[in-house]
């Protein structure tokens, strides 16, 4: 079999596999439009000023929660499922055979991008009918279809480096949202930004990449200004990602 | 062949026939300033059910895991199926079938998705329903992997590791921690492997396993190699004196024989280097006398007993022939 159809295939089962786990397909689905309904019903009625666009509160909500799922999907699923396989032992055997390591990793890769897709789908279709959100169209598609799958890759391969800190399986959960957490609060994307934000939450929002993935959803999904300098700064996270990953990683239990 | 044979002066086996599956030499690998293995060699030939046995931390896992490719090595020259594991893993993997000591399984595929999938990783993979056939897990074809019971899990694994049509297998450990019955299952689907002349190498602390599956056993300990040979010729086990041994019944006269003091049970033993005499010579009293022999038994030292003075205390390690 060639290494593309390898790695097809390999997605093809690890698909499988993760859809006959229900509580974590259930969850990494469940946790965004939940979160969305309960941030709306909280704080719906509210307008959050984006520049000079005033935009509904419950629309700014579509899209952080479309990237909040983007990045659930990706990093922590990542995360864990490879934690969990290099516990095991799943990762250890797999070294064992000749696939191809490169199929491996673009195989759940692949996988946690389609999961991605499908969640902003849902989430944005969600919250179209629901909340009135803006779907993107146009040369607009293009560009929010282009900040996903940059952003998703990136993500991915954030999880993949942060493996490299995971000492066991248990630790996993923990250390994952420890790390993904305070990046996520102070982003903006669980409360917006508004006049008083302080700088230096500005400043920690501008140097990691969760702010400026959820600007480009937010141009896709709220209709307010792309920039490309968005995607540079989320490729740059993700390449940086994927050095470490590459270097780090490890198909055995770390002892 | 025959025809043309008298025009050749000496036909010597093809060199290539002769190779061994597995050679190593001076093998040693350290962690951390400890000496895992300390310099061993080994040579494992074509078709051979080869059992590398010994406790806990006696090197076992490490050497196997550098044969397989996964641990590098400090010393040592390292040759499988004509490969540098180290250096040309990747041209070996598509050969090996490897079982390691605990590893899991994706829990969620059934057992035939399982093997498919690991299959379609080979060159030339055997038939799924072959290896399912193999191992005996025809009833479970469908069934998901997490609801596998450990020792269908461990067949699972065997076929897993057979699927690929390897020409040697690694099996590390193959039934610790199973059951009487689980381990009988394991056996089997291991003895109906090696029936179709694939070259094993097992590790294993049970000398029963080793007795009963391998061809040749090497025992190792503290990292190096203290006794090797045929299970049954293993610590010249062979040669070694019998034990005759029976309860003495009180008031009963001595007997021709050298006995030690009876013990609690009132057993008496003797270690003769001929049991046939021994035994025509006591039996021979005993009739005469109307004595009875009771519990007669005439017995060789276990392989357990050879394998517990070979791998028992560090010093075993160091002078052993």
């Amino acid at each position: 079999m060639s290494a593309l159809a390898l790695t097809l295939d390999q997605v093809r089962y690890v698909n499988k596999a993760y859809w006959r786990n229900p509580a974590r397909a259930f969850f990494t689905f469940a946790f965004p439009l939940m979160f969305l309904f309960i941030f709306t019903s909280l704080l719906g009625s509210g307008t959050v000023h984006i520049g000079s666009l005033a935009v509904k509160q419950s629309t700014y909500y579509v899209a952080a929660m479309a990237s909040f799922g983007v990045i659930t999907a990706c990093f922590n699923n990542i995360a864990l499922a490879m934690t969990y396989g290099r516990d095991t032992g799943i990762l250890k055997r797999l070294n064992g055979t000749p696939l191809p390591a490169a199929c491996f990793l673009a195989s759940r890769v692949i996988h946690s991008l389609l999961v991605a897709v499908l969640l902003v789908v849902l989430t944005a279709a969600f919250g179209h009918i629901a909340y009135g959100a803006e779907l993107p169209r146009g040369v607009m598609l293009l560009r929010f279809l282009v900040m996903l799958v940059v952003g998703a890759g990136t993500f991915c391969a954030l999880g993949l480096a942060i493996t490299a800190v995971i000492p066991n399986a248990d630790a996993a959960a923990p250390i994952v949202n420890f790390a993904m957490m305070p990046v996520l609060f102070l982003s903006g994307i669980f409360i917006a930004f508004g006049n008083g934000t302080p700088g230096w939450v500005l400043w920690v929002a501008r140097v990691f990449p969760v702010r400026h993935f959820a600007l480009g959803m937010q141009a896709g999904l709220v209709g307010t200004p792309f920039h490309w300098t968005d995607v540079l700064v989320v490729a740059a996270w993700g390449l940086a990602g994927l050095v470490l990953a590459l270097r780090f990683f490890s198909w055995e239990p770390r002892r | 062949m025959a025809a043309i044979a008298g025009l050749e002066i000496a036909s010597p086996e093809p060199v290539e026939e002769a190779a061994p599956a597995i050679s190593v030499c001076g093998l040693r690998k350290a962690y951390g300033g400890v000496e895992a293995v300390r310099g061993i060699d080994l040579e494992i030939a074509v078709g051979e059910v080869f059992a590398l046995l010994g406790p806990n931390g006696a090197g076992k896992t490490t050497t196997v895991e550098i044969l397989e490719g996964y641990r590098s090595r400090d010393e040592g020259e390292v040759r499988v199926l004509g490969f540098d594991p180290a250096s040309e893993r990747s041209r070996l993997k598509p050969l090996l079938g490897i079982v390691l000591q605990s590893t899991g399984v994706e829990p969620y595929l059934t057992v035939a998705e399982t093997l498919r999938m690991y299959a379609s990783f080979y060159p030339r993979p055997r038939t799924v329903e072959e290896v399912i056939d193999l191992v005996g897990l025809q009833a479970k074809r469908d069934e998901r992997v997490v609801r596998l019971s450990g020792g269908q899990q461990r067949r699972l694994e065997l076929a897993i590791a057979f699927v690929g049509d390897p020409d040697l297998l690694f099996l590390d450990e193959p039934t610790t921690g199973f059951d009487p019955s689980a381990r009988r299952e394991t056996w089997d689907a291991i003895k109906n492997l090696a029936s179709l002349g694939k070259t094993i190498v097992l590790t294993t602390h049970f000398m029963d396993e080793a007795q009963y599956l391998a061809d040749r056993v090497v025992v190792m300990a503290a990292g190096g190699v203290v006794a090797e040979g045929a299970p049954s010729t293993l610590g010249f086990r062979e040669r070694a004196r019998a034990r005759v041994r029976y309860r003495l019944t009180p008031g009963s006269e001595a007997p021709p024989l050298e006995f030690g003091a009876p013990d609690a049970a009132g057993f008496v033993e003797a270690r003769v280097d001929d049991p046939v005499v021994a035994l025509h010579e006591l039996t021979e009293w005993a009739i005469k006398r109307g004595a009875p022999l009771e519990g007669l038994e005439v017995t060789r030292p276990s392989l357990e007993d050879v394998y517990l003075a070979l791998t028992n205390g560090p010093q075993a390690g160091s002078d052993a022939p």
